[in-house]
């Protein structure tokens, strides 16, 4: 995991490493400065024996200054390169992940539901970045204070300094103790967390449920369930937290009363120590009891950011499950396609969700696939431009197995009109373009006309350079299915899949869509999910679909003298008139 | 998405097109006003009023333990001084007087730690509990406030009050304002003590502070600029990551993955230089107000060198020894203190929020006519009764004195309704319609034709803005909105499942049903079959709105639901669109035995559903333009005939 995550850290290695170099810069200097303001007050202010020697106060004080102005220099540059190396980190960690997750199949995107695809990639990255800047200044830097004030205290008075050697391993028990303890209950209130939002999240977008069915005291109860539990685990894990401070100061208290007395005792008897030395040492006690105290919470920060940690690395370290093969085809021939005996799981090992599938489509085509919700159809489709792999048998489109072509080759042949699909914020051009970056406009008002969207467009006052909001929330269902299907038509594919991409178009429009399908563009083939017979009654071949397999196949005609499925199907619409879908 | 995101738009007024408000009309962003006087008052009133005691022995503890700070830092002074010094040279010393001294320090270190320890502990209690109170009453409040209020703001904004402005709130109750506070007291007993040694370095002290605020406010002024910029970049990286995430499969399919990867870069480049910027100055500030401090000590030491040895201000040198102690316990709460009022800041703007939220007035609701259990009396006459009989009445009671009770039927009139969802913009106009109890009323019509926006006035999501909606013949503005909404189901375009069980998500038409009549809610809406195959069954748990769950399935949920609460009124808003013809037909069955005898408005895209109704209303912007039942609508050749033939297009 720590592989993964510092192979991120690229560019960044010079910062990263001169971080730590400055902050021991810095540490060096505050090691520095209180012996400087020790001889200052021993050697200046009680010096020239006791009245005070103004020039050696001046000399201190300017060295003083000098260290000073050094200090403030590493430790800025500690900071500004702590920045950049940390800020560079959590770039290229989304940089990766983000490229990373453009390389996903279908497969591994399903893996990963999306709201947690988007927290991985934000938050948990920014508290990488926190911890990552974390262990540059500070997890470098107090250890390196401990060690020098340790030794500098040691070379002052060693005698005196076994002090700290009996009050350091108290408070590092004491604080791990602490850590130990509260650690787990912290990482169960995270989890509440999680809970008390989703409470909200839910709460706030079925509000007008919860007034519909008026539920306002049922979820004000759900919540303070939540709320309280917070509460209870939080004061839990907080007051365990609050023997820190006095654990501190037990340690830092009783060490001061302790070098006060054997202080006094080498000061006053055996004269090995001088009042000057002993508030150096005090400063350094100070220094290294505030270093462990730096250290605990760096402990506590990088076991929570394990978690992020965790979490990211499963998005750098998933392998896509498609991959291009070694020597891929770049050309595909024609647009017939051909199914062998294929079968389908989402998951290994799972159920079937395609069963015997075969079939054989010429080039040109226009085939229909009818089935209830549920009977895999999309499932059939998403299988030709390899959205998924086959778990059995084969895939042929242009007499070649999908799988031996280049991918992009595939996908730019076969363009599939997704059920659930979207458009992006941008122009009505910049979202079209997406099917051919190339395209010229007209190009663009040829395949809008096509799907019959042209008729609309130029209704806005702004045409074609109408803006879409992120979703298309402001066009209809209807003229956003017509876009994606002028989108797709664009790439001048070989292979057209529309999956029930007509639903929300009114059937006159339906038709003419698919006048116009047959007219110009009679050498692509063409799938067509619909729920309505009459999307796909004209078609040269209808798939009747239940259960993952295929119940029929044949012409409208054909189908209703032979499959009850269809029959029913049809006759359910003829009777209810469902023309408009 | 694709299809949600139609719903969100067509069962959303114009005002909130979620995702973005460019052509919205006006929207409500969390503004981050400045933190007020008022802001403060609230949030110690909410630790006075439950927490005075806590409070007031959290001061005394606070006070405690910065004196036995405060006494540790000087009594090294002393130390050396009074017990040390004297005893260098001494043949035999005496060290009881420093044994004695240390015993003193000892208890007072004692009392210091004990302090701390409470006060920690005390204010754990106190932070926590302002927090919960804070947090349940903005979550209690929230629940009674109009639907408006969540049109005009976008789901984020909302959730942020809960995570960020509440964890700001956390931050400052149990940090920042217990370490403000400890250093304010350090702060004043030091002076006190500098005074008394120093006023001329004193008055130094105070001017090289002044000096160092000035410096830190210049940086965190700066780091401020860097710290928007970056949340900005963090929002626009963040809002590209999600659009993208969500339409992952789209760009897969397009083989758009390159395009996405450079946008995704040059966002993120910048993002990058923001956060670097804001960082380093918030880096920054710590070492030089550490080093100034250091600078400030040589300072004195130089300037007091100065005045001691030319004999001014009565200064001896052991007093410029504690001073320069003082002033090193000086600094660092005043350093602590500015470090801490960037947080505060933070919280205070939050706090803002939240009480913003609180405050928001609730829907209006001057109801009084109830709905109550009733049965009939031996005349023939409704009475008011404890047990549930199955027979509603509605309890009006009048001026006079009188309380007359009306048979709860399901008679809806809307008489010459206008609306908008904004006064300048009228959405509904003239709207006259007359539902007898049993009667099925059909609305057809495109997206933004208001059909939705009529459903939404029956039940008061929305109050009109001209006519009168009777119900029973009352009008339902003086009905109390919990009874009006308790006897109207309704099953909205956008299927909202709550995390739970089926079971459980079923029940929340009816909390009282019993296992069996969920059961026969589930059968009515034809979901009992598919549920049985369920792993868990009635048991399964459904997260993320029932993510596992096909969009058709979620809608039978969410019929049964409906049909488990057993209202006279029936609202069906796109209920059964995403689900297949032949499952529909199914599902029409059970729908149309869950219809019998109840009012029922349906709004449909597919003609098939509402064929059979009573009446079917054509909506086009905002005006009914044909009225009248399936023939006669068709004989009459308008618009539905166009729509029912195929010849007019319906989005």
């Amino acid at each position: 995991m720590i592989k993964t995550l510092l192979a991120r850290v690229r560019e960044f290695k010079v910062p990263s490493i001169l971080t730590p170099v400055f902050m021991v810069g810095e540490v060096f200097m505050e090691v520095l400065i209180p012996l400087l303001m020790a001889s200052l007050i021993d050697n200046g202010i009680n010096g020239n024996n006791g009245e005070g020697d103004l020039k050696h106060i001046l000399i201190v004080a300017g060295l003083l200054v000098v260290c000073c102005v050094i200090s403030l220099f590493a430790g800025a540059g500690g900071g500004k390169f702590g920045a950049v190396a940390s800020t560079g980190f959590a770039k290229n960690l989304r940089k990766d992940m983000f490229h990373k997750v453009q390389e996903y199949s279908f497969e591994n995107i399903d893996k990963f539901s999306t709201a947690s695809l988007v927290t991985r990639l934000t938050s948990d990255v920014t508290r990488l970045q926190d911890a990552y800047q974390m262990i540059l200044r500070i997890a470098v830097r107090s250890p390196i204070t401990l060690i020098f004030s340790l030794i500098m205290a040691f070379s002052i008075n060693a005698k005196i300094s076994i002090v700290f050697l009996c009050a350091i391993p108290i408070l590092a028990i004491g604080l791990a103790l602490i850590m130990t303890h509260a650690h787990p209950v912290f990482e169960r209130v995270f989890k509440r967390y999680d809970k008390l939002n989703s409470v909200v999240q839910e709460n706030v977008s079925g509000m007008r449920v919860v007034k519909a069915f008026v539920r306002e005291e049922h979820e004000i109860e759900k919540f303070k369930g939540v709320s309280g539990a917070i509460y209870d685990d939080f004061c839990y894990a907080e007051k365990l937290l609050a023997f820190n401070g006095p654990l501190m100061q037990l340690c830092m208290y009783g060490g001061m009363i302790a070098i006060s007395w054997l202080g006094a005792q080498f000061i006053v008897v055996e004269g090995t120590l001088t009042t000057g030395e002993l508030m150096g040492i005090m400063t350094y006690a100070m220094q290294i009891l505030m270093s462990l105290m730096m250290l605990s919470m760096i402990f506590v920060m990088i076991t929570m950011a394990r978690a992020s940690a965790e979490r990211v690395c499963e998005v750098l370290n998933e392998e896509s499950t498609l991959k291009d093969p070694e020597k891929p085809v770049t050309e595909v021939r024609d647009g017939s396609v051909c199914f062998k005996d294929v079968s389908f799981a989402y998951k290994k090992g799972g159920s079937l969700a395609l069963t015997d599938i075969d079939l054989n489509i010429k080039s040109g085509e226009t085939v229909g696939i009818i089935g209830g919700t549920g009977s895999s159809k999309s499932t059939l489709v998403q299988l030709i431009p390899r959205l998924y792999d086959v778990t059995e048998g084969c895939i042929e489109v242009g007499g070649v197995d999908v799988r031996k072509y280049d991918i992009d080759t595939l996908r730019n042949e076969v363009a599939m009109v997704l059920q659930k699909n979207t458009l992006f914020s941008g122009t009505i051009k910049e979202n079209l373009r997406w099917g051919n970056a190339e395209a010229t406009d007209e190009e663009i008002i040829h395949a809008c006309k096509l799907a019959c969207a042209d008729s609309f467009i130029t209704t806005f006052p702004d045409g074609y350079d109408t803006y879409i909001e992120q979703g298309g929330t402001n066009v209809s269902g209807g003229q956003k299915q017509r876009l994606c299907i002028a989108r797709a038509l664009l790439k001048k594919p070989k292979i057209l899949i529309l999956d029930d991409s007509t639903s929300a178009v009114d059937t006159a429009t339906d038709a003419m869509i698919r006048k116009a399908f047959r007219e110009e563009i009679p050498d692509t083939t063409k799938f067509i999910i619909a729920q309505r017979i009459s999307s796909v009654q004209d078609a040269d071949k209808i798939i009747v679909i239940e259960g993952g397999k295929i119940n029929g196949i044949g012409t409208h005609e054909e189908l209703l003298s032979s499959n009850e499925i269809y029959k029913e199907v049809y006759y359910s619409q003829q009777k209810g008139g469902d023309d408009n879908g | 998405m694709a299809d949600k995101r139609k719903k969100e738009q067509e069962q959303a007024p114009p005002i909130a097109m979620k995702g973005g408000g460019m052509r919205g009309g006006p929207r409500v962003v969390g503004k981050v006003g400045k933190p007020d006087k008022a802001t403060v008052k609230r949030l110690l009133g909410y630790i006075f009023k439950d927490y005075k005691l806590h409070f007031f022995f959290v001061l005394i503890c606070i006070l405690c333990s910065s004196l036995a700070g405060v006494a540790g830092s000087l009594f090294l002074e002393t130390l050396i001084d009074d017990y040390i010094t004297p005893l260098i040279g001494v043949d035999s010393p005496d060290f009881s007087g420093l044994l004695k001294v240390l015993c003193v320090m000892g208890v007072i270190y004692l009392v210091g730690m004990v302090s701390t320890f409470l006060y920690n502990r005390i204010m754990v209690t106190v932070s926590q509990g302002v927090q919960k109170k804070i947090r349940d009453e903005m979550f209690e409040n929230m629940q009674y406030l109009p639907i408006k209020y969540f049109d005009q703001r976008t789901h984020g904004d909302i959730m942020s009050h809960y995570t960020n402005d509440i964890d700001t709130l956390r931050q400052m109750l149990s940090q920042s304002i217990p370490q403000a506070f400890s250093s304010l007291i350090t702060i004043v007993s030091v002076f006190i003590a500098m005074v008394t040694t120093s006023v001329y370095l004193t008055i130094f002290v105070i001017l090289s502070i002044m000096g160092m605020m000035f410096v830190t406010g210049k940086i965190a002024g700066k780091s401020g600029k860097y710290f928007v910029g970056q949340q900005k970049s963090i929002a626009e990286v963040n809002g590209y990551i999600e659009e993208m995430i969500n339409g992952q499969k789209v760009i897969k399919v397009f083989c758009h993955e390159d395009t996405a990867k450079e946008d995704f870069d040059k966002l993120n480049e910048e993002l990058c230089l923001n956060a670097r910027e804001a960082n380093t100055f918030a880096n920054i500030l710590g070492p030089i107000n550490n080093n100034l401090g250091h600078i400030q000590y040589a300072l004195i030491a130089v300037l007091g060198g100065i005045l001691a040895v030319n004999k001014i201000g009565g200064l001896s040198l052991g007093g410029i020894a504690a001073f320069l102690q003082l002033s090193k316990s000086f600094t660092m709460p005043v350093n602590q203190i500015s470090q801490q009022i960037n947080y505060i800041v933070m919280a205070l703007a939050g706090a803002k929020r939240i009480f913003a939220l609180i405050d928001e007035k609730h829907e209006d609701d001057n109801g009084y006519v109830t709905l109550v259990n009733a049965k009939h009396n031996l005349n023939g006459e409704i009475e008011e009764t404890e047990e549930h009989t199955g027979l509603w009445a509605w309890k009006h009671p009048h001026e006079n004195g009188t309380t007359t009770y009306t048979e709860l039927k399901g008679d809806v009139v809307l008489d010459m309704v206008d609306f908008g969802y904004t006064e300048e913009k009228m959405v509904l106009h003239d709207i006259s319609i007359f539902a007898e109890p049993g009667q099925k009323i059909a609305f057809v019509g495109s997206t933004g034709a208001g059909k939705t926006t009529i459903t939404n006035l029956i039940n008061r999501f929305y109050d009109i803005a001209d006519g009168k909606i009777r119900y029973d013949g009352i009008n339902i503005n003086k009905i109390k909105k919990a009874d009006l909404r308790r006897s109207l189901g309704i099953v909205l375009q956008e299927t909202c499942l709550f995390t739970g069980t089926v079971m459980e998500n079923i029940r929340y038409g009816n909390l009282k049903a019993t296992d069996e009549e969920v059961y026969a809610a589930a059968r009515l809406a034809n979901a009992d079959d598919f549920i049985r195959r369920l792993p868990q069954g009635y048991d399964t748990m459904l997260t993320e709105n029932g993510a596992q769950l096909s969009q058709g399935q979620r809608q039978l949920i969410a019929i049964a639901r409906a049909a488990v609460a057993d209202p006279p009124v029936m609202i069906l808003d796109e209920a059964t669109s995403s689900i297949d013809t032949r499952t529909e037909a199914i599902v029409q069955m059970g729908m149309d035995s869950l219809m019998k005898g109840r009012t029922v408005f349906v709004i449909a895209h597919r003609l098939s559903t509402v064929q059979n109704s009573d009446v079917i209303m054509v909506l086009e912007k905002g005006r009914i333009i044909e009225r009248g039942n399936h023939e006669k609508l068709i004989s009459e050749k308008g618009k539905y005939y166009q729509l029912y033939t195929g010849m007019f297009e319906l989005d």
